[in-house]
C-alpha cells in the first residue's frame, strides 16, 4: 500500500528481522502525515539516529493502535549538512526525541519548536553518540578523569 | 503602585515530591500555573553510549540502573531484544521464572507508586502500610538472587539462579496474605473521599493526546486505550495465562484523570497476582538456562523488541554489526514520554496538582534520563 503511494519509497527488506522504508529527508513530512491521516499511524513509538560513519540514519518506529501493526521509516542523512526536517508538529511526541537526538548525535531537526540540549548541560561539547567522540579531557575545569 | 507578575519558581532538582532529581521551571499566577517546563537530564549515564563500549554480556546489569524500582522487567526486555538478534530461545522453565519475577517486581513497583501517590497528597500512613509489603517480596527475590534491589536475575538465555524448593510455598503465602491486603489498603486510602476529590478530574489527559504523545502502559489505560504488550503483542509465557487488562473508565470523574491512573495500578496488581498464582501452577521441571556461547556475536541485523514493564511499553532497538558489542543501542522508556506531556497539561493546574499529576504518572528519574 505504502509502495503505490509513494513511489519515491524504496522497500529494504533484509535477511533477517523486519523491513522498513527508506525515504529521502525532504519527503519525511508530507509522508508521515499521510500516515497518520490516511493510514491510522497514531503514535510516533520511537525516533532514534544512527551514526553509520560515512552518514547518518534516523529511524522512525511508527504504531498504530487501532490496527495493533507497527511501521518502521529510515532516513539517510548525508553528514555536511545533517539536518532535516521535524515531525514534531505531526505527532507532539517526536518534540523531545528530536531533541534527545539533536543533543546525543548532533542531526538538526529544522522547524522544530525548542530545539536545545536535553540530557547534556547546555555547554556541553559535541555529541557523545557520534562514532568519532572523543570525551573532553575537562568539563567547566573539571577533569572527567579519575 | 500595584502591579502583578508572574512569578518564575524552580521546583526541584531536590524536591521531596518529584521522583527522583527531576526540575520543572514554574511559571505561576499565585497558585495557579501558567507553564511548566520539565528540565531532565540530571541522571544522565550516557548508557547507549556504555552498551557500545562493554558489549551484549557486560550490559546486563546496567539495565538494572535503567529503572531501579522495576529492574526485572529492564532485564528481561534487554534479554529480549538481545535472543531475538542472535536467535537464542531460552528454555521454558526459565520464562515461567521470568514471568514470576516480572509480575513480583510489578506487584512492589505498583506499591511504591500508590504509597508515595499518598504521601505527595499528603497522607503519609499509606506509604509505610505499602512499603512493609514490598519488603515481602523483596525478601521473595533475595530467595531468587541474592539481591533486593538491582537483581540482574534475567540474563540473555535464562535466568541467573533456578527457584529454591520451598519458594512456590513462600510465594503462595504472600500471595494469600496480600490479596485482601488491597481490599484493605483500598479501605485505608483509595475510597477515601478527600483522596478521591483530590485526583478525581484533575490533570485529565486524553485518548488522542496519551496516543500522541506516546504514553504507555497504565498511563495510556488510564486514558482508556485498552492496550497491554503482554495481550496485543505477545511474548515469553503470557499468550499461556489468563488475565484480564484494567482501563480507565473514569470512575469518579473523567476518563483519563489522576484517580484513573492511579487505580489502573491498583487493579493490576491484583492481575499480577493471578499471574503468579497461574505461573506457579505450569512451572515445568527443567534446565533454566540455554546454551550461550561465551561471547554473544548476533548477525548483522537490527531488531526492535517491546516488554511490559510497570512502567509501560519498554522498548529496545538493537543494532548488530556482527561484532560481541551492539552498534547502536536505543532504550524507549515510558517515563521520558509522560514527562513530556507535563508542559502540555501541567498550565492551569494547581501548584499542589502538578505533584499529584506527577505522582500519578509514575515517573522514575533514571528511566526518563538513562
Amino acid at each position: 500500500m505504502i509502495k503505490e503511494k509513494f513511489t519515491f519509497a524504496e522497500e529494504v527488506k533484509p535477511q533477517a528481522g523486519g523491513g522498513w522504508y527508506l525515504v529521502p529527508a525532504d519527503k519525511i513530512v508530507e509522508v508521515c502525515k499521510t500516515l497518520r491521516d490516511d493510514y491510522k499511524f497514531d503514535c510516533l513509538s520511537c525516533l532514534t539516529g544512527i551514526d553509520l560513519v560515512d552518514y547518518f540514519e534516523v529511524v522512525y518506529h511508527l504504531f498504530s493502535y487501532s490496527e495493533k501493526k507497527p511501521l518502521v521509516l529510515k532516513v539517510k542523512l548525508e553528514k555536511q549538512s545533517s539536518t532535516m526536517p521535524s515531525v514534531s508538529a505531526i505527532w507532539p511526541s517526536a518534540n523531545w526525541m528530536e531533541r534527545e537526538v539533536f543533543d546525543l548525535l548532533g542531526i538538526k531537526f529544522e522547524n522544530h519548536p525548542d530545539l536545545r540540549r536535553i540530557m547534556l548541560p547546555e555547554d556541553w561539547a559535541g555529541h557523545p553518540l557520534q562514532k568519532s567522540y572523543k570525551e573532553p579531557e575537562e568539563y567547566c575545569g573539571m577533569s572527567t578523569k579519575r | 503602585m500595584i502591579r502583578t507578575e508572574e512569578m518564575t519558581i524552580s521546583m526541584g532538582p531536590q524536591h521531596p515530591a518529584t521522583h527522583g532529581v527531576l526540575r520543572f521551571i514554574v511559571k505561576t499566577d499565585g497558585e495557579v500555573l501558567h507553564e511548566v517546563k520539565p528540565d531532565v537530564g540530571y541522571l544522565h549515564r550516557s548508557m547507549e553510549k556504555i552498551a557500545e563500549k562493554v558489549g551484549y554480556i557486560s550490559f546486563q546489569p546496567y539495565t538494572d540502573r535503567i529503572d531501579y524500582v522495576c529492574a526485572m522487567t529492564c532485564n528481561h526486555a534487554y534479554a529480549m531484544a538481545v535472543e531475538k538478534a542472535a536467535g537464542i530461545s531460552a528454555p521454558e522453565r526459565a520464562e515461567y521464572l521470568r514471568v514470576i519475577a516480572s509480575e513480583l517486581n510489578r506487584i512492589s513497583s505498583h506499591l511504591i507508586m500508590a504509597g508515595v501517590m499518598a504521601m505527595d497528597i499528603g497522607a503519609f500512613t499509606p506509604f509505610i502500610h505499602a512499603i512493609r509489603e514490598r519488603e515481602t517480596v523483596n525478601d521473595l527475590f533475595e530467595m531468587l538472587c541474592g539481591a533486593r534491589l538491582t537483581y540482574n536475575y534475567v540474563r540473555i538465555g535464562g535466568v541467573s539462579f533456578d527457584a529454591p524448593a520451598n519458594f512456590k510455598e513462600k510465594c503462595v503465602e504472600f500471595l494469600n496474605h496480600f490479596e485482601p491486603i488491597i481490599d484493605e489498603f483500598n479501605r485505608l486510602i483509595s475510597f477515601n473521599k478527600i483522596y478521591v476529590e483530590r485526583l478525581a478530574n484533575v490533570g485529565v489527559v486524553s485518548r488522542e493526546d496519551a496516543i500522541a504523545y506516546n504514553l504507555v502502559g497504565p498511563n495510556l489505560r488510564g486514558s482508556g486505550v485498552r492496550f497491554d504488550v503482554r495481550k496485543d503483542i505477545p511474548y515469553s509465557i503470557y499468550p499461556k495465562i489468563d488475565f484480564n487488562v484494567p482501563v480507565g473508565i473514569g470512575e469518579a470523574g473523567k476518563v483519563g484523570d489522576c484517580y484513573d491512573r492511579y487505580m489502573i495500578r491498583i487493579r493490576e496488581m491484583k492481575e499480577s497476582c493471578k499471574i503468579v498464582r497461574q505461573a506457579l501452577e505450569q512451572m515445568p521441571e527443567g534446565e533454566i538456562m540455554a546454551k550461550v556461547p561465551r561471547k554473544i556475536k548476533p548477525p548483522v541485523t537490527e531488531v526492535y523488541s517491546r516488554c511490559e514493564s510497570a512502567r509501560g511499553d519498554m522498548g529496545f532497538y538493537l543494532v548488530s554489526d556482527g561484532t560481541d558489542k551492539p552498534y547502536r543501542l536505543k532504550i524507549r522508556t515510558g517515563s521520558f514520554s509522560a514527562m513530556s506531556i507535563v508542559e502540555k497539561i501541567a498550565p492551569g493546574l494547581m501548584i499542589a496538582d502538578l505533584v499529584a499529576f506527577i505522582s500519578s504518572l509514575d515517573v522514575v528519574a533514571p528511566e526518563v534520563d538513562r
